[in-house]
């Protein structure tokens, strides 16, 4: 499979279809995130009228960005951090390498950051010689085997064990663990005892941010492993990457969305560890990073502000979207090819790279709708990709054989006569042809169909010519009376 | 059928879909059986498609050229009932989308969008009917299709209409709620993606000891008995309606020859 | 950090959002309000099982933390806490030392009631073992600890040894979040509003990862295990 091309989904879906590690793993990933989270939904009677909530906040954020933006900068100054407002991913890049060549570090620890990834920031500082280690399990894992995530709260997802088991190996056989370990206690006490010195060792870390509160200039981070929280407060600096729609008002508002968050990304009722932080370490406190800086990624959210979809910019990166989705849980994340994946990769990623290269992800959809009705934040997901689609048409990317046959189709569906001469025809032929069973094993021109489905035969005749048949035999009847 | 109550005649235009004109009469029949028994009088008039095709692959002139047509042409009941939660969740939720800058047509289709309905729907909350004179001996499970359950709120209509069918149990799979895979034309531009989807809706039927699936749309019908019939499965495949209205002797099963 | 490059980009950034929103840099007026938004703080929705009588709070914590998979031992007064550690400890086959978060009242109790245990104080060392803290509140919601960073409270204790200890008093307990906000601006006011600590850590159970195959284990980064010793400073209270 090739990473990071969305334009070939197709083919990266057909090799994940015949990946029997893929399937394991997409399988257990779709027997528990389902029902975890209807079942820590359920356990809180309040979580409809929160979401609903949370969702007001959201718009309410958006329509007055500009202000909370500017009162999050002056808190922040003023509690001593600094802010880097970064337009291009290129500006973000260049404001992270600057801070770490004020400390001339060479390795800085991350923890799991889906801006660093949109960013790309692992090869910018890997290129300028400093060395990032990845701290979250999954974003280690996936870095050990220079893959990108394939989920956004689980980068590793889409791994089985023993695929897990044979990269700790190959990787870890030159620390001097040549040992193969292959149940997960003993490979998460490996990782955990590898990554224990990187911490100490570390000159900056790198966290992303889930929410940034205007009222303290502070910034949230929801994790379970507590990797974010040694990462952020051993090194010299603490850098926060993040991107302008973080921002909530209050500690009271974002307390809203953290009630919502864990429940729909993993079932939890809280994630282990949710850590506030502003500023730099205060001048008696014992512990903590010397700097704090936040950079602020826009990268097209400007934009996407006042468009058709800004919804989409109310996204709190629960994943529920895609744990949901029935082409992701076939499929898994790689197939996308993008750095955000399932359907709300689906909508963002046109947005941030553009329609023409991405004009797969909105198609490949079916529209089910699951996606919108367990996002927490009510994005109309559907629509949004709907709305990129017609956007795609718009613009021409539709292939030409797909256009031309809508077209034909469309000439007939607005002459109700011709189209029903045609379907009286198309349906003696297909009736013809599936006659001996009831169904075809294969239509030339239905191949999508018919490899992996028998296409069942019309009944013969169309619906309409036998109602008014019979219509015309009852008048006939009734007149004879 | 004469309607002998005093009151003026309830008229249902029957929006039959397109897959249910080319492949699936019975269906049409059985809800114009279904809608008359409630004491309705029913009119199919001359139609073609909703124009789902167009607006799913972003083509916006067409559809809305298509939707000007059914507009026009169901304007006139009292009712529109459509056999098809996707067909009419296109009618009830899109069509006042498509039109948002123009008035007019924004006002028609709202009107149409507010008495449309999809068929179950229409039984059990608006005509409120009796519990059904039906006969069905077997195990049947029941899949909700995507649009009807998600757009249009069907999920305990067709179940409490399907309770009333003397001899029918009703065993629920897991997932009944999940996606079939069909999405219209997805099911033939991502085909391999669409049967692999397919494939876990099927084994969930399998888990169950039914020996019927039903569901109220014909797109996921067709797609699930396709592929439950290329695996060998002897679990047999109908629209909903057709139980309802005790017509499963009028044509055998989806997808098979009625000869077993 | 007033380089020339960052500060166009926070005016591009701004401008682009304006023109997006497609309206000027807002009102005084309109200002005004949304501080006052700010200032008010309100609560959003508060879940109803935030809130009630304490008593039925504490042992609501007590069923959420063991949810979290902490373990807890409720001791009847301050001056049990140490025994408590100890017997802990002995539990659990640990060593006998143990870091101290360098906070007056814990590191007032009488440790020194138990002679196997060997206290210091300060920040937690890679090789630390085992870190007893106290915790600024216990939110009965969801079983969550907060914890404030200061002088008296190194954040590291709380994520680099494997066994975390939290010795709590019953009345710290609250129901939901928003008290412990109110606490907190309370505790920290400075002129109108008040500060934050560097960290305040919300902490609901020890350390755990689904990352290997969706399979949860404990102690991936941080502690293995997270003991709480909650002290009962209320019966007799009332």
């Amino acid at each position: 499979m090739e990473f990071m091309n969305p334009s070939i989904f197709k083919e990266n879906a057909r090799a994940a279809l015949a990946d029997k590690d893929l399937r394991s793993a997409m399988a257990m990933l779709n027997a528990g995130m389902v029902p975890n989270r209807q079942a820590a939904v359920d356990r809180l009677p309040e979580f409809t009228l929160l979401s609903q909530r949370g969702r007001e906040l959201k718009d309410h954020v958006l329509g007055n960005l500009d202000f909370y933006l500017e009162s999050f900068e002056r808190n922040c100054k003023a509690a001593g951090g600094h802010v880097h407002w970064c337009a291009t991913p290129a500006d973000a890049q260049a404001a992270v390498l600057k801070i770490c060549r004020s400390v001339d570090a060479k390795t800085v620890t991350k923890g799991k950051s889906m801006i660093a990834e949109e960013i790309h920031l692992n090869e910018f500082l890997e290129k300028h010689g400093i060395e990032p280690v990845e701290t979250d399990l999954g974003e280690y894992i996936i870095q050990l085997a220079q893959e990108p995530p394939s989920h956004i709260i689980g980068p590793a997802i889409h791994k089985t064990k023993d695929q897990v088991s044979d990269l700790f190996l190959k990787h870890h056989a030159k620390l001097g663990r040549t040992e193969r370990q292959t149940e997960p206690p003993k490979m998460v006490n490996e990782a955990r005892e590898i990554l224990r010195q990187k911490y100490f060792d570390a000159d900056v870390g790198i966290t992303g941010a889930n929410y940034l509160i205007a009222e303290t200039g502070s910034s949230i981070i929801v994790t379970n492993e507590g990797n974010g929280d040694l990462t952020q407060t051993l090194p010299k600096i603490h850098i926060v990457v993040t991107s302008l729609e973080k921002v909530v008002p209050t500690l009271e508002d974002a307390t809203t969305f953290l009630r919502i968050l864990a429940r729909s990304a993993t079932g939890q009722e809280f994630s282990a560890y949710t850590t506030i932080s502003t500023g730099p370490r205060r001048p008696d406190d014992l512990d903590g990073p010397g700097e704090y800086h936040v950079i602020l990624l826009d990268n097209g959210r400007s934009t996407m502000l006042g468009s058709e979809v800004q919804d989409m910019l109310r996204c709190i990166r629960c994943g529920a979207c895609m744990n949901h989705c029935p082409v992701y849980q076939s499929v898994g994340g790689h197939t996308y090819g993008t750095v955000y994946v399932g359907p709300m990769g689906a909508v963002l990623s046109p947005a941030l790279l553009g329609v023409s290269e991405t004009q797969h992800l909105p198609c490949a959809s079916t529209l089910c709708g699951r996606c919108e009705e367990v996002c927490p934040v009510a994005i109309p997901l559907p629509r949004l990709l709907r709305q990129w689609r017609e956007r795609s048409f718009e613009a021409g990317k539709v292939p030409g054989l797909e256009r031309w046959g809508l077209s034909v189709w469309a000439f007939f569906a607005r002459r109700p006569w011709l189209y029903g001469l045609a379907a009286r025809l198309a349906v003696r032929g297909l009736r013809y042809l599936g006659r001996r069973q009831g169904r075809l094993r294969t239509l030339w021109f239905a191949g999508g169909w018919t490899d992996g489905r028998d296409l069942p035969a019309p009944e013969g005749q169309t619906f309409q010519e036998r109602w008014r048949r019979q219509q015309a035999e009852r008048q006939r009847g009734g007149a004879a009376r | 059928m004469i309607d002998n109550s005093a009151k003026a005649p309830i008229n249902v235009g029957l929006f039959a879909t397109c897959l249910v004109d080319l492949f699936r009469p019975t269906v049409g029949f059985a809800a114009a059986q279904l809608i008359t028994a409630a004491g309705c009088t029913v009119h199919v008039p001359e139609q073609t498609c909703c124009g789902q095709p167009a607006y799913n692959s972003g083509d916006r002139r067409h559809s809305q050229e298509i939707a000007r047509q059914v507009i026009e042409t169901f304007a006139a009941y009292d009712y529109v009932v459509v056999p098809s939660g996707s067909c009419g969740g296109m009618i009830a939720v899109h069509y006042p989308e498509l039109f948002t800058d123009d008035p007019e047509w924004s006002r028609r289709a709202r009107a149409l969008a507010a008495k449309t309905f999809e068929l179950t729907a229409f039984l059990a909350d608006v005509m409120k009917i009796d519990p059904v004179a039906a006969q069905y001996d077997g195990t049947a499970t029941y899949h909700d299709g995507c649009a009807g359950l998600r757009e249009l709120g069907v999920r305990q209509q067709p179940r409490e209409l399907l309770a009333g069918v003397a001899g029918l149990k009703l065993e629920e799979m897991a997932e009944t709620e999940a996606c079939c895979g069909f999405g219209g034309t997805f099911c033939v531009k991502y085909g391999e993606i669409s049967t692999d989807i397919v494939s876990r809706k099927t084994a969930n039927v399998a888990k169950t000891s039914a020996d019927l699936l039903l569901a109220g749309d014909l797109g996921c019908l067709l797609n699930i008995a396709g592929r439950l019939k290329r695996e060998g499965s002897s679990v047999q495949v109908r629209h909903v309606a057709e139980v309802l209205a005790g017509m499963t002797d009028q044509a055998p099963p989806i997808g098979e020859n009625g000869e077993g | 950090m007033t380089e020339p490059v960052a500060k166009s980009g926070r005016e591009a950034i701004l401008g682009a959002i304006r023109q997006s929103l497609g309206r000027p840099a807002l009102s005084a007026d309109a200002r005004h309000e949304l501080n006052e938004h700010i200032d008010k703080h309100r609560a959003n929705l508060v879940p109803a099982r935030g809130k009630g009588d304490h008593a039925a709070q504490v042992e609501r914590f007590q069923e959420m933390v063991r949810a979290a998979a902490c373990t807890v031992a409720v001791v009847a007064s301050e001056a049990a806490v140490p025994g408590a550690v100890a017997d802990y400890l002995r539990a659990n086959n640990l060593p006998t030392q143990v870091t101290l978060a360098p906070d007056e009242w814990l590191c007032g109790l009488d440790w020194d009631s138990q002679s196997l245990l060997e206290t210091r104080q300060g920040t937690a060392g890679i090789d630390d073992l085992v870190s007893v803290t106290p915790a600024f509140a216990g939110v009965a919601e969801t079983g969550t600890l907060v914890a404030l960073s200061g002088k008296d409270h190194p954040t590291t204790l709380n994520f680099v040894p494997d066994y975390h200890v939290v010795a709590l008093r019953a009345s710290q307990v609250v129901g939901a979040y928003e008290e412990v906000w109110a606490r907190l601006r309370k505790a920290n006011k400075q002129g109108r509003g008040f500060t934050m600590p560097r960290t305040v850590n919300m902490i609901t159970g020890p350390s755990r990862t689904a990352d290997i195959a969706l399979t949860i284990e404990l102690g991936a980064h941080g502690p293995r295990s997270l003991h709480i010793v909650l002290i009962d400073d209320q019966t007799g209270k009332d």
